[in-house]
């Protein structure tokens, strides 16, 4: 079930919430939606769920636009909206067997697949409760049922984690994990580990527009672009950053306050000068007592891409 | 199954669980049995065999109790969020707006169900018009009905249900009673529209069981027109901005 998104903008009033977005996800594949809130994320969503129309532009499952097959597509989408709306007042096997009869589960099969949700999310203990009388966190796990139990080839989760406590979001992850590997998943987030976490490839969006997109490590080693090192030279520092700076491949070389002996050392682009600090160091009989590759966390990415 | 029947059941389902059903299935036999059999003009005093002392007391108890079922179908929908999850599943808005509507329709039909005792009382006591009765029954459905679905787009207009209550009599007041007043005081053309849309009219000759076409058409059209501008503020999220 790959999904195409073309073009899609979506306006409010005078501002545009989505802004000319295009994208194409293959089937299988774990998506993660990261941006800062009120990026759009939870607009996308909801245009491609059939909630609202877009202003202009088409979203596409296979053959079925949402402007033309509006049903088809809700059928084969299982959503979970952001802070899980719920019927409170109903028992959960109730709202399950709702759900699945509204979704257009075969009769004879809707108590088999009650089952299996409620033994996947972990309801077991739960199932005969109203839906008021949980935890936030079984109702998220309700929430997830619900989105699950017509087996949609498509999983739509708006953050789908938050106010769990860390087990809980543990677990959750778990399960789109192991989700993701027969369906295709779409799951927003502003939380930079989670994304990391469970998803094959990230979009983030800023303002309306993508302005990022791929796995974890292509992302970072796209805006990391040059080597950074940090050095631990025991010598005279201000004697060594002058060396350390006067080598061919070093563009930029920093003292790290608080820190003596301490160097930030920028490469040239394309270029690596851990030997030729060692060369250096060894030339003038330092000790090197400390050399390690910075990495440029995703936050930093994410706050690159987003400001 | 009809994805309008689920939507029916599950409403159904819910006005029983909360007690909302039996509150107001209790409240409105104990004023219509009240007024119908022992306080003011009742059965006795008129010493006929007729069921219009209970007609026009039901005439105007539905017109009280049907926007007190009907303010939280949508409303309550708006404002949990759970609209969104509706819509998102595989119906369409129409089917949500009928499934509502059967269920409040349904709800009012067992209350009316249960004053089938007083038919078979005044029955007893002397001559009855069959005909009238099950007019004036099929009056009082098809009044619901037009109110139901007054309810229901006020229901839609808003989050709050007190809101939608008092929007849904608002509404319905006009039909109720002031185009039958401003009918009855202004002359020529405009006063002949103003009876034409009075429920009065409509609702009195079919409670005497004269079926009318030009009466099925106007309660149709209020049916009609409620659930279609239900229809519209539902799909509103598309466009508004």
């Amino acid at each position: 079930m790959s999904i195409v998104v073309e073009n899609l903008t979506k306006k409010y009033g005078e501002q545009k919430a989505v802004n000319d977005i295009s994208f194409e996800i293959k089937t299988g594949e774990v998506v993660g939606f990261l941006g800062p809130n009120g990026a759009g994320k939870s607009t996308t969503m909801k245009i491609i769920t059939c909630f609202m129309a877009p202003t202009s532009g088409d979203v596409r499952l296979d053959n079925d636009s949402i402007h033309q097959n509006p049903e088809a597509i809700k059928r084969k989408i299982g959503y979970l909206p952001e802070n899980n709306p719920l019927y409170l007042d109903m028992p959960i096997v109730d709202y399950l067997r709702f759900t699945a009869e509204i979704q257009g589960v075969a009769k004879s099969q809707i108590p088999t697949r009650i089952g299996e949700m409620i033994e996947r999310c972990g309801l077991d203990r739960e199932k005969h409760k109203n839906i008021n009388e949980l935890s936030k966190g079984y109702r998220q796990r309700v929430g997830l049922a619900q989105a699950m139990i017509h087996d949609p080839e498509v999983l739509i989760l708006d953050e789908p984690t938050t106010g769990l406590d860390p087990n809980q979001i543990v677990e959750i992850r778990k399960l789109i994990k192991e989700l993701g590997k027969e369906k295709t998943v779409i799951l927003s987030s502003h939380i930079l580990s989670e994304v990391e976490a469970t998803c094959d490839r990230i979009l983030i969006i800023n303002r309306g527009r993508i302005v990022a997109d791929g796995t974890a490590d292509t992302l970072r080693s796209q805006s990391q672009g040059q080597e950074l090192l940090k050095v631990h030279i025991e010598a005279d520092t201000s004697a060594a950053e002058a060396a350390v700076r006067s080598l061919a491949s070093v563009e930029k070389v920093s003292t790290i306050d608080g820190k003596d002996g301490w160097l930030q050392v920028q490469s040239k682009p394309d270029l690596s000068s851990r030997k030729e600090i060692f060369d250096l160091c060894v030339k003038n009989k330092w000790y090197l007592l400390d050399m390690t590759g910075q990495e440029t966390r995703l936050e930093d990415v994410f706050q690159k891409l987003t400001k | 199954m009809s994805k309008i029947w689920i939507i029916t059941r599950r409403e159904l389902a819910s006005f029983f669980d909360s007690l909302i059903a039996y509150v107001m299935i209790i409240l409105f036999l104990g004023l219509s049995g009240l007024f119908t059999w022992l306080v003011g003009s009742n059965v006795f005093l008129l010493n006929q065999a007729s069921m219009q002392v209970f007609y026009s007391i039901a005439f105007w108890s539905l017109f009280f109790f049907i926007p007190a079922i009907t303010m939280r179908m949508i409303a309550e929908e708006n404002k949990a969020g759970t609209i969104e999850l509706l819509i998102t599943k595989a119906v369409s808005d129409s089917q949500i707006v009928w499934g509502k509507f059967f269920a409040c329709l349904i709800l009012v039909l067992i209350a009316l169900v249960c004053t089938l005792p007083y038919y078979i009382t005044i029955s007893q006591l002397g001559n009855i018009d069959d005909g009238a009765v099950i007019g004036g029954y099929f009056a009082l459905l098809l009044l619901s009905a037009s109110y139901i679905s007054i309810g229901l787009f006020a229901s839609s207009l808003t989050q709050n249900q007190i809101v939608a209550f008092l929007i849904a009599l608002f509404i319905g007041i006009f039909f109720q009673l002031l185009f039958n007043v401003l009918g009855g005081t202004l002359r020529g053309f405009f006063g002949e529209l103003f009876l034409y849309l009075s429920m009065t009219s409509h609702f009195e000759s079919m409670s005497r069981g004269v079926v009318d076409s030009r009466d099925l058409i106007y309660f149709g059209s209020i049916i009609a027109a409620g659930i279609l501008a239900s229809q519209v503020m539902l799909s509103k999220r598309n466009w508004q901005s």
